[in-house]
């Protein structure tokens, strides 16, 4: 039972990452910090994902390694079983661009709070809010 | 998969995820976060998705970290936690 729960390494990491990230976003009051919070969850996430496509016991990265052209007119045997399944690895691929994208949006908008109010802390910022009433 | 490896990168992508968050120095945090990416496509690499550990070398540690470090110039570099 041990052994069972322990060989699932990847996703206690998964899972450790994850409140990582979360508690990031939700605990810290930097503005930045958060925004590193949040990296860390989408890449947990990624993480979670690319584990699912991983086989045990013999299996590949997912390139075909035969000779093409001298299997001309026969028909080509590939067992599936020998390589890795490579549907997360493709849908993971989008995701890492589009959080990139996330990251770089979210700090143009940082910069700007920083021009308006000069500081990062969210505590300061609500209070400097809450003084002028806007 | 050697799963010895994996164990020993698991442990240095958890190490790396909690100092990012705890470091006061902003420009620290950011580069540890660089590393953590870069831990995380070892990873990738060992369980085979050698596209997705690719473009996260390059685009997720490599833009990422260089966005990140730009806004800190322009911002403050010193956190309260």
């Amino acid at each position: 039972m041990l052994e069972y729960v322990l060989s699932k390494y990847n996703f206690w990491t998964y899972a450790i990452l994850l409140i990582i990230g979360l508690y990031a976003m939700v605990g810290k009051k930097n503005l930045v910090k958060k925004l590193i919070g949040m990296n860390i969850f989408q890449s947990a996430v990624i993480l979670f994902y690319i584990s699912i496509g991983v086989k045990k016991g013999g299996a590949t990265v997912p390139i075909f390694l035969g000779d093409a052209h001298a299997a001309h007119g026969h028909e080509i045997i590939i067992d599936a079983a020998h390589y890795f399944i490579p549907l997360p690895h493709v849908l993971m691929l989008t995701a890492i661009v589009v959080s990139v994208a996330t990251t770089g949006v979210a700090l143009a908008v940082l910069i700007l709070i920083y021009k308006r109010y000069k500081t990062l802390e969210m505590d300061e910022i609500m209070k400097i809010r809450q003084d002028t009433g806007a | 998969m050697i799963w010895q490896l994996d164990v020993i990168f698991c442990l240095f992508v958890i190490i790396c995820a909690i100092a990012a968050i705890n470091v006061k120095d902003l420009l620290a945090a950011v580069i540890i976060l660089g590393a953590y990416s870069f831990f995380m496509c070892i990873l990738w690499t060992e369980m085979g998705a050698v596209d997705v550990a690719f473009t996260e070398a390059s685009v997720g540690a490599g833009v990422g970290t260089v966005l990140f470090i730009a806004a800190v110039n322009k911002t403050k570099r010193r956190s309260k936690d």
